[in-house]
């Protein structure tokens, strides 16, 4: 038991770490914490402090500036919009694919996961040949006077194609453990299908739908690449915020693309510490169902 | 099936369709989410081979052996190659240390390691040109030097980097907690090294949970725009990646080029998603600890 690396490992650690016979505990917690402070804190946190030197009043003018306001307003609202879309569609493909056989199920599966695998970029200019006003879904819209790429639906619509795993993934295995029992209690106490999913089904997936909606909301916010082939880009229409912050760093506006990434950094990150919060509650929901 | 259900008096009239829905309902519940998905996902995977074929072979073949093209290719492909090993020895490690050792902050440490999730991509390049940009806060330094790394591939690495770091820790962390370290612990006491046990005992057991993880990141590393973007400098031939080379041929209005080199990438996606579902049938159970992303 007593090799080298134990031995030679400072007394101090013992007490913030129980004792074990496998070795190793430094060299990979050393690697894994270097690695992770380069790569990923340190940039975050000299990211954080750059819109110091514009001190409060600086970092207030360059984040309340109407285009600013604007492109974090297209920003949150298309991602709103989009995550409600996929909230819902995301709930009906998860429980068909729970609940019912049809051929080529597990086709449709596996097709779920493909806006995580296609790369952002294709999957925008893929979207964007659609919807334009010559495109396959576009040319039918013209007639209608609907116009979706190159305006803030065409936004919409990318953000519904990225965002559809997250809820789907999210729903699906919790659909799938639900015990069956509750809706048989429903149903042999008079209620209806109807009544049986909204008030014991949909409770105990709500957790998760919220959770696969705020997954998608985030992912919408900071999403770059499918959005700006189909969006147009118009200043104050349809402008996204990441799209904004290449438009300043383009100009060698650090720290106003900073100030912005800082305002969207912070927004996300209360997104997570929801879906966190969310995530802790449903677990101890499942433990006392269990 | 539900057939076991039969209690006495309380049992419903029909219990089959206890927790089913009448017919029509399933069918339009069916046909309502084939016809989004068929709408959503497979109209505009099918456009891109369209496109990338609408003026025949000849022209799709040219596009992808461009000179331009091949660079491209290569470039994502070197990039992919040192940024996925990369992380997979970060994964390793990080998750040795967080499955087979109990210690303070492991909680924070795993959110920790999942934040780049939540970090927009163009966010994930930005941090990089601030700090090594002209402008930033040792580019200045580094310059002095003679070291470039916004607009070099130094950078598209870093950022790749960045984008991918979570994807094999997240799916080794929780794969390796589960199995514990009993069968480790046996190995050490009797008498194999720390190496020994790691390759003989634990890779083993966590291989096909490794190659999912690898799986995963490769498809992003090699896909990704945004992070990519912001530090390339889209110089032709030099610095861009496979899905910047889409975006300027898309800009120029080559849309047959923009697409055939998009093709390659949707090819890409689809094998992942293939090896994916392969790997999810073969080994699901062992798997379903981190499918989420």
């Amino acid at each position: 038991m007593a090799d080298t690396a134990s031995s030679s490992r400072p007394r101090l650690s013992l007490r913030w770490k129980q004792p074990s016979v496998i070795p190793g505990f430094g060299i990979t917690l050393g690697f894994a914490l270097t690695y992770l402070s380069l790569i990923v804190l340190i940039p975050l946190a000299a990211l954080l402090l750059r819109p110091v030197e514009l001190g409060f009043e600086g970092f207030w003018t360059a984040i309340s500036s109407p285009r600013v306001l604007a492109s974090l307003r297209i920003s949150f609202g298309c991602a709103f919009i989009a995550a409600l879309i996929n909230g819902f569609f995301g709930l009906m493909v998860a429980w068909v694919l729970v609940r019912y056989r049809f051929p080529l199920k597990r086709l449709v599966d596996a097709l779920v996961d493909f806006p995580f695998a296609l790369p952002t970029a294709v999957a925008g200019i893929a979207l964007t040949g659609l919807y334009a006003p010559n495109g396959w879904i576009g040319h039918f819209l013209v007639p209608l006077g609907i116009k979706i790429a190159f305006t803030p639906l065409g936004i919409i619509v990318a953000l519904t194609f990225i965002g559809l795993p997250f809820v789907v993934r999210t729903v699906q295995p919790v659909l799938q453990d639900l015990d069956p029992e509750f809706e048989d209690a429903a149903a042999s106490l008079g209620a209806t299908r109807w009544q049986a999913f909204l008030f014991v089904v949909l409770p105990s997936i709500a957790p998760a739908l919220l959770t696969g909606f705020a997954l998608a909301f985030a992912r919408g916010v900071g999403e770059y690449g499918s959005v700006i082939f189909i969006a147009g880009n118009m200043p104050m229409k349809s402008e996204v915020a990441p799209l904004l912050i290449v438009t300043k760093l383009e100009q060698y506006d650090y720290a106003g693309a900073a100030a912005i990434a800082v305002v969207m950094l912070c927004v996300s990150f209360l997104i997570l510490l929801g879906v966190n919060y969310l995530q802790r509650r449903f677990s101890r929901h499942r433990e006392k169902l269990a | 099936m539900t057939d076991t259900v039969a209690p006495v008096t309380l049992a419903p009239a029909r219990p089959r369709d206890a927790r089913s829905e009448p017919l029509w309902l399933k069918i339009l519940l069916i046909v309502a989410s084939l016809g989004f998905i068929g709408f959503m996902l497979v109209l505009p995977l099918v456009s891109v081979f369209v496109e990338a074929l609408a003026k025949g072979l000849g022209p799709y073949f040219a596009a992808i052996s461009d000179p331009d093209a091949l660079s491209a290719i290569r470039l994502t492909l070197l990039v992919a190659a040192i940024a996925v090993p990369c992380n997979l020895l970060f994964g390793l490690c990080a998750a040795w240390a967080i499955a087979k050792f109990d210690f303070r902050g492991k909680a924070l440490l795993i959110t920790l390691i999942d934040l780049p999730f939540s970090v927009s991509p163009v966010i994930s390049g930005l941090i990089y040109v601030l700090l090594f940009g002209i402008h930033g806060w040792l580019g200045p330094t580094l310059d002095h030097y003679g070291i470039k790394i916004i607009f070099t591939t130094s950078g598209l690495v870093l950022a790749t980097i960045f984008v991918t770091f979570p994807f094999i820790a997240r799916e080794l962390i929780p794969l390796m907690q589960e199995q514990g370290s009993e069968e480790e612990e046996a190995a050490i006491s009797l008498g194999a090294s720390g190496l020994q046990t790691f390759l003989r005992v634990t890779l083993p057991n966590v291989a096909w949970g490794l190659l999912y993880g690898v799986l995963l990141c490769n498809a992003r590393a090699m896909g990704e725009f945004g992070a990519v973007s912001v530090v390339s400098g889209h110089v032709r031939g030099l610095t861009n990646t496979m899905p910047l080379h889409v975006e300027i041929l898309y800009n120029e209005y080559d849309f047959v080029g923009a697409f055939a080199v998009a093709s390659l990438l949707a090819l890409l996606a689809l094998v992942t998603l293939v090896i994916k579902s392969l790997l999810e049938w073969k080994f699901g159970d062992r798997l379903a600890a981190g499918m989420k992303h």
